[in-house]
């Protein structure tokens, strides 16, 4: 990758090597929702390099301390960069030894503080965050994209799951979800992403957060139709089909 | 005997293993003029005595207000005492920028707490002159901490600091056990009683005390003179009315400081009862 910049521009401190210029190993969407009794996320298992859909066992949500979950898109070593960052977080408040915990508020503002701030250097960590989590009976759900930008929401996604999964959530989604409704909810905007978006995998694993703490399912495969009519000889009426 | 050979320096030990250079720094706490704190579960009250050097000045600033949720009154050097306070917020303020959410204040007593122990361990350095009461809420309710230029802390129930304090801690020591439970109202009562016990036969005014008050639902305050008059009145009101009961037990309090009092308990019972309205 030849440099465009000069050595010394204000750009970079040493070369254009010391920063993030692209991602390699991506993931893709991340949904989550809130329900009765907490959070539910969904994200499959896939890490596509380029347009290889290289790697199928990477599990991009994991859980933080006590009360929170981070699920991630885009650069997955980043994502291992931003896990490290937040373990050095929990150990030291659990250091503390008082009583007190970070929740998911907390954790949330943290890493908008982080994201935004390798954005003002122009070496980005190249990620969109859901991170959700409940604390003494508070559900929490937010965002935060690679740039730093960060909200909260009865639901939300990243990247495909932002056009394809959220007008879903907003039809279907209510108040006081039960569990099962909101797996429903979550595997119908999973099985479209699947269909739609190029970097899915048909491997993925559901996230649950509630009072009692973070259950990851096993990985598992939605059921798929491929017979549609309308697909078969998709050639054959192609005069203006499109 | 050997104090003045081990304590022109906080980095000299003494035979007897003490650092008398931070032993002097607490009694530096103990000319400033009384500040008193006392804690229930949901509230906590600092106040404490506005004392001015002439009838021509205002009265120094002993109370500070560190956040939402925390507030601090300083006994001592009010110099140091306002660097510790801007420390304190600094702190505050920076969490809260980071996390959204307020600084649990038993973490910054405890960062209050290690940078006093620094400057009894640097020989360019003397320990700060303040004693600090931190009255603040963290996740598990209201606490009360005393901060020492030693680098120790405490928590409390009830405390009183600076000179003539030994009086309010009289008091507070007969009453601290209804604090936990008591109303928001009782607890200003009780530090304005502190208060009156500090001043020694002075009139117990408005002016001569400042009260603030920090808890659940309720920012850091200062309550304005008003207010406080009305509860000064109040209690003075019924004092008047029980005038010859109440006398002796104020005495007999204060000779009794040094021995713990079980059959005055009964009497200083009925002394103090009618005043709980």
């Amino acid at each position: 990758m030849a440099s465009k910049q000069p050595e010394n521009s204000l750009l970079s401190p040493e070369s254009d090597s010391q920063r993030t210029l692209y991602p390699y190993v991506t993931g893709t969407s991340v949904v989550a929702l809130k329900y009765k009794d907490g959070i539910l996320m969904a994200a499959d298992m896939g890490g596509s390099y380029g347009s290889t859909l290289r790697y199928k066992s990477v599990e991009r949500m994991k859980p933080i301390g006590k009360h929170s979950l981070l699920g991630a898109s885009g650069e997955i070593s980043d994502f291992q960069e931003i896990l490290r960052y937040l373990d050095e977080l929990i150990l030291y408040d659990n250091m503390w030894d008082d009583g007190n915990s970070l929740g998911p508020k907390e954790v949330h503002n943290y890493l908008t503080r982080v994201m935004y701030n390798r954005r003002n250097k122009f070496n980005p960590l190249w990620n969109s965050l859901v991170l959700g989590g409940v604390k003494n009976g508070q559900k929490y759900l937010g965002t935060v994209s690679m740039i730093g930008v960060n909200f909260e929401d009865n639901h939300v996604a990243t990247g495909f799951g932002n056009h394809l999964a959220r007008p879903i959530l907003r039809q279907e989604w209510h108040e006081n979800l039960s569990f099962e409704d909101g797996v429903r909810l979550l595997e119908k905007c999973m099985r479209v992403l699947l269909y739609r978006d190029r970097s899915a995998v048909n491997k993925l694993q559901i996230a649950k957060i509630t009072e009692d703490g973070v259950t990851i399912s096993q990985p598992y495969s939605l059921k798929t139709y491929w017979e549609f009519s309308a697909f078969e000889n998709p050639a054959q009426g192609a005069i203006g089909s499109w | 005997m050997f104090r003045n050979q081990y304590d022109t320096d906080v980095t000299t030990w003494s035979p007897a293993g003490r650092l008398f250079q931070v032993e002097y720094a607490m009694e530096a706490v103990k000319q400033g003029s009384a500040a008193i704190g006392l804690r229930s579960k949901t509230h906590v009250v600092l106040a404490c005595v506005n004392k001015a050097n002439s009838e021509l000045s205002s009265h120094q600033k002993k109370i500070f207000k560190v956040d939402d949720h925390i507030g601090v009154a300083i006994a001592g050097l009010t110099a140091d005492g306002r660097v510790l306070s801007r420390y304190m917020r600094n702190e505050c303020i920076n969490y809260s920028f980071t996390y959204e959410s307020p600084l649990p204040v038993g973490r910054l007593v405890v960062q209050l707490a290690d940078k006093a122990q620094v400057c009894t361990q640097r020989s360019w350095k003397r320990p700060y002159g303040v004693g600090l009461l931190v009255a603040g809420l963290d996740e598990s309710g209201a606490h009360l901490y005393y901060n020492c230029p030693s680098g120790n802390y405490f928590e409390y129930q009830a405390f009183a600091i600076g000179s003539r304090s030994q009086a309010a801690k009289t008091y507070l020591e007969r009453r601290f056990e209804s604090f936990r439970d008591t109303t928001r109202d009782d607890l200003v009562k009780d530090a304005l009683m502190a208060i009156r016990e500090t001043l020694q036969g002075e009139t117990l005014k408005s002016s001569v005390c400042t009260v603030t008050v920090v808890g659940v639902g309720e920012p850091f305050h200062v309550l304005d003179q008003g207010t406080v008059q009305q509860m000064i009145d109040a209690f003075e009101i019924v004092a008047e009315q029980e005038g010859p009961a109440a006398e002796p037990d104020a005495d007999a309090g204060q000779e009794a400081s040094a021995e713990p009092e079980p059959e005055q308990g009964a009497a200083a019972g009925e002394g103090v009862a009618p005043m709980d309205i």
